[in-house]
Order: C-alpha cells, then structure tokens, then sequence
C-alpha cells in the first residue's frame, strides 16, 4: 500500500506548503505602502524605548522543562514500534513494553521528588 | 490492497475520461490532490473565523461582527483586504530571516498535517502506514514557528512568549502522544483511514475516555488556546510571540492559528470520534465529508466554549496541571489500557478491531475498557479530594 508514490504525495505537499502562507504575504509587500523609518523600526515596548540587550541568558526553568520534555519525548518515539505490533507481541515483549513505561513513570517520579517539575 | 486516495481517484479520472497517458495524469493528479488537500484548511477557516468571533460574542453576550455583509458575513473578507494593503514593518533589530520565516512555518505545518487526515472514504491525501507519527513530527513545526518568531523579532514581550512555548507546548506535547498512542494500541496501526474504518459501529472514544480527554485537554494547550494561551497571553505580554508583527506576516500567524485550532478537532474527531462515519456512508461515500466537518466543528465549537468561559492560568498553573496531572495520568491510562487488552485477549472477548467488527461484538470489551476508565477516574478524584481536604484542614489549623 505504501508505495513511493505516497513519499512523493508527501514531497509535493512539503513543497507546496510553505508556499501557500508565503503567496499573500509577497502580495501584502507588492500592495502595501514601505516607508520605514528609524522610529517605526524600533522596538515596540508600549512606548518605552527598550533597555539593554534582549537575548540574554534567562530563568533556568524552561531549560529544565525542555530537558525533560526530550527524554520523555524520546522515550515515545520508541514505545510507538511497541504500540503498533502490540496485537502479535509475546508474554515477553509486553512485559519489556510494560517495564518500558514503568520506568518512564519512574523518570517521571524521579524527576517529581527532585523539585525539577516545580516552577521557581 | 489497492490505495484508496485522492491521488488514485482523480489519476484514473483523468486518465478514463480524458485520456492522457498514465505518466502524465499521475503527475497532474498528484500536483491536482496536493492543491485540493492543501487548500481545504485555508478555505475553511475563511468562514471559521467569521463563525468563531460570533460564537465568542454570542458567549460574551455581545453582538460581534455584523456590518460587512449580512450577519457580518463578509468581516473575513475585509480583514484580508485591509491585512494585504497594510505595510509590513520588521523591527531593525530583528533576525530578518528567522523572523520572515515563522509565520510562514506556522500556516505551513498546519497544511502538512491535511495530508493524512482523511475526509470521507477514499477522500485523503496519502494513506501512511505511520500516519499517527507523521502528524506529530509536522505538529511539533508549529512550536518551533513559535519559537522563532518569538526569538527573532528581538523584543522582550515576544521573547518571553518564545520561553514559555519552549516550557508550555512541549511539555504539553507529552499527555499528547501519550493519548495518541491508545489508537494505535486497539488497532496495531498508525494509518489514520485504518483508524477511522475501524470506528464503523464503536467509536474510540467509548473505548477510551480518558485518552480522549487527556488528548483534548493537552492539544488546547498544544494549539496555544485560552486557558493555555500563555504563549501570547495579551494582559501580561501584549501579544506575545507575535508583538512585532505587522501586515500580512500578522495574518498569517492568526491564519496558522486558526487552522491549528481547527486542526485539534478534526484530529479529535478522526481519532476518537469516528471521522466520516455515520448513518448512510456506504450507500453515499461524499455524505463522509458532511458528517467529517460536522464532527469537527462540533469539537472546534466545544474547544471554543472552553476557552471562552475559563480564565487564564498562570504559567506555574500549567505546568503543574500537566506534569502533576495530564503527564502521570496518560502514563497510567497507556499501562491500563495495555493491561486490559492483554486481559481481553486472554478471556476471550477480543475481536478484530480492523475489520470494522459491529456494535454487539465490541460491547463485552467496551465495557472492560469503561471499567477500566471509570477505576482511573476514581482514583484521580479521590487524590483531588484528599488533597483538597488536606489543604481545608491546613487553612483551618493555620487560622
């Protein structure tokens, strides 16, 4: 069923996506009026004029979340293989599975004891 | 098997009853279907957009749009006209490519999705044996958007919105895939046509409630509305991810968001919903596309009424609502559901999910599976309970 013309069903549509959303916004820039100047080019801070660097380093936190979020993130892309032969799957391999989810309920539990699912 | 999609049908289409050569009417009738499946979410929230501002004022108790044209029929329209004449500032301290390319990466991520979702029997894009994966790997491309507007417009408020995507909508992509996976477990396959053909007589949703919630609940926050709009939270942010765009890049970040927006329900209604079934399919297949909108909207609707009764949470709010409650649960919900399938099988009362088995057949495992789900449920609610009563009796001690 899946055969390679199915990949280049999804090539063209990889194509042809950004396309869409880019067409009006290259007629917006034909349309529209361009006439920049230094003060409408700032940085928009609800009048303020903006203090001090924006890309600085930040709250720990989100990092935290994102690390997290890859391990467990990984950890689904492998439990999808499992998910899809569970029908066929032995006693054995379900148990493996079955551990597999455990552990990520561990991770989680870990991860919980540790404050990291805190916000500070 | 022989495939059953758009491209198939209208390839035979043209080569029958035109009759061009096959090379040429696969090539026409793949670039014809790509066209048709990508334009349909575009063309839909033309009018969603209309339908969503009224409801939200019906809710409101306001009128909402109702000048342009009767009812207000025309405000999408307008909006459009007025977005594409307006001028299109980019800040000068912006990253200028990232910051070109996120709106962009937003409206298209959403289209890539279309191509699995099927819409009626033989109405899909492509069948893919891996559909379930393929809709999270592109659903991800929408954060990323996000996050790079949010990065490259070098603006505090737009900055901020970027972090809290970073924290917010990949935590909340967890209990997602999560819910995503219970599908895939009855039926050992990701292909979402499977999924739907396998909803003829029972739907998913009565198999599993639970990975349904979970799955509406977390793709609200996913798709970035009210209460988890946190990411353009305008009280606090102004708008967020997007405060520094202007004209049509502003447009199509409210466009990539509506069609996320509708995304969550139409993948809702595929996979916990039934897709196009209903009553009448098989003698008339386009009556599936009816019944796949119906379905959708209803959802969309749902989701609406949600987001515009329910506050706003504060960011340590959800988080905590999704490691210490969606995250633990949908873990459990997959151990559960996995455990009660393996008890079916070994009873007995397994059947054949695939091949569409009828209402009768699948109630001895429907009722397992409630039961199983009505446990879990339980259980939450007392943790809600105990822990509510410890914190009363807290309150009471400390006064």
């Amino acid at each position: 069923m899946e055969s390679i013309n199915s990949w280049a069903f999804i090539g063209a549509f990889f194509v042809l996506s950004p396309i869409l959303p880019a067409l009006p916004i290259i007629v917006a820039r034909l349309l529209g009026p361009k006439k920049p100047n230094a003060i409408k080019t700032q940085t928009y801070e609800c009048g303020l004029e903006t203090v001090g660097d924006t890309w600085v380093q930040f709250r720990v936190q989100y990092y935290i979340y994102g690390l997290i979020f890859l391990i467990f993130d990984v950890e689904m892309v492998l439990l999808f293989p499992w998910a899809m032969a569970y029908q066929q799957l032995d006693l054995f391999a379900f148990g493996a599975g079955f551990l597999f989810i455990f552990l990520l309920l561990d991770a989680l539990i870990y991860a919980w004891r540790k404050d990291a699912l805190e916000w500070v | 098997m022989e495939r059953r999609d758009i491209v198939t049908a209208l390839e035979s289409l043209l080569r029958d009853t035109l009759g061009f050569g096959s090379e040429l009417s696969l090539f026409i009738a793949t670039i014809l279907g790509v066209v048709i499946i990508a334009t349909v979410p575009l063309l839909v929230i033309i009018g969603l957009i209309w339908g969503d501002r009224k409801f939200g004022s019906r809710v409101q108790d306001r009128l909402g749009p109702n000048r342009v044209g009767p009812f207000g029929l025309l405000q999408s329209f307008a909006d459009l006209g007025k977005l594409l004449t307006k001028e299109d500032i980019t800040p000068a301290n912006a990253d200028r490519l990232i910051y070109n390319v996120a709106p962009v990466l937003s409206v298209a991520s959403v289209i890539l999705v279309w191509a699995v979702i099927p819409m009626a029997p033989n109405v899909v894009g492509v069948d893919l044996e891996t559909g379930v994966l393929y809709i999270i790997a592109v659903a991800s491309l929408g954060t990323l958007a996000v996050v790079m507007g949010g990065w490259a417009s070098n603006n505090k408020y737009a900055l901020l919105g970027g972090f809290r995507a970073v924290a917010a909508l990949v935590s909340y992509e967890i209990p997602m895939v999560m819910a995503l996976l219970v599908p895939v477990l009855f039926l050992g396959t990701g292909s979402l046509v499977e999924i739907v053909e396998a909803q003829a007589n029972m739907w998913f949703v009565a198999l599993s409630p639970i990975a349904a919630l979970t799955f509406f609940l977390a793709s609200q926050a996913e798709v970035g509305r009210p209460p988890f709009d946190l990411i353009e939270a305008e009280s606090e942010l102004t708008a967020g991810y997007n405060v520094e765009y202007s004209g049509m890049k502003f447009g199509m970040f409210m466009a990539g968001e509506y069609a996320h927006w509708l995304t969550q329900g139409v993948l809702l209604a595929v996979l916990f919903f039934g897709g196009w079934n209903g009553p009448f399919v098989d003698r008339w297949p386009w009556l599936g596309i009816f019944y796949f909108f119906i379905k959708s909207l209803i959802l969309f609707f749902a989701s609406d009424l949600v987001r515009f009764t329910i506050p706003r949470l504060r960011i340590d709010q959800m988080m905590h609502f999704n490691w210490q409650w969606l995250v633990p649960l949908s873990i459990v919900n997959l151990l559960v559901t996995a455990l009660l399938l393996k008890i079916i099988q070994e009873l007995g009362f397994a059947v054949d999910l695939a091949n569409s088995p009828g209402f009768v057949d699948t109630l001895p495992m429907t009722i397992i599976m409630l039961a199983g789900n009505a446990l879990q449920v339980a259980v939450v609610l007392s943790i809600i309970r105990f822990r509510g009563k410890r914190q009363r009796l807290m309150a009471a001690a400390g006064n």
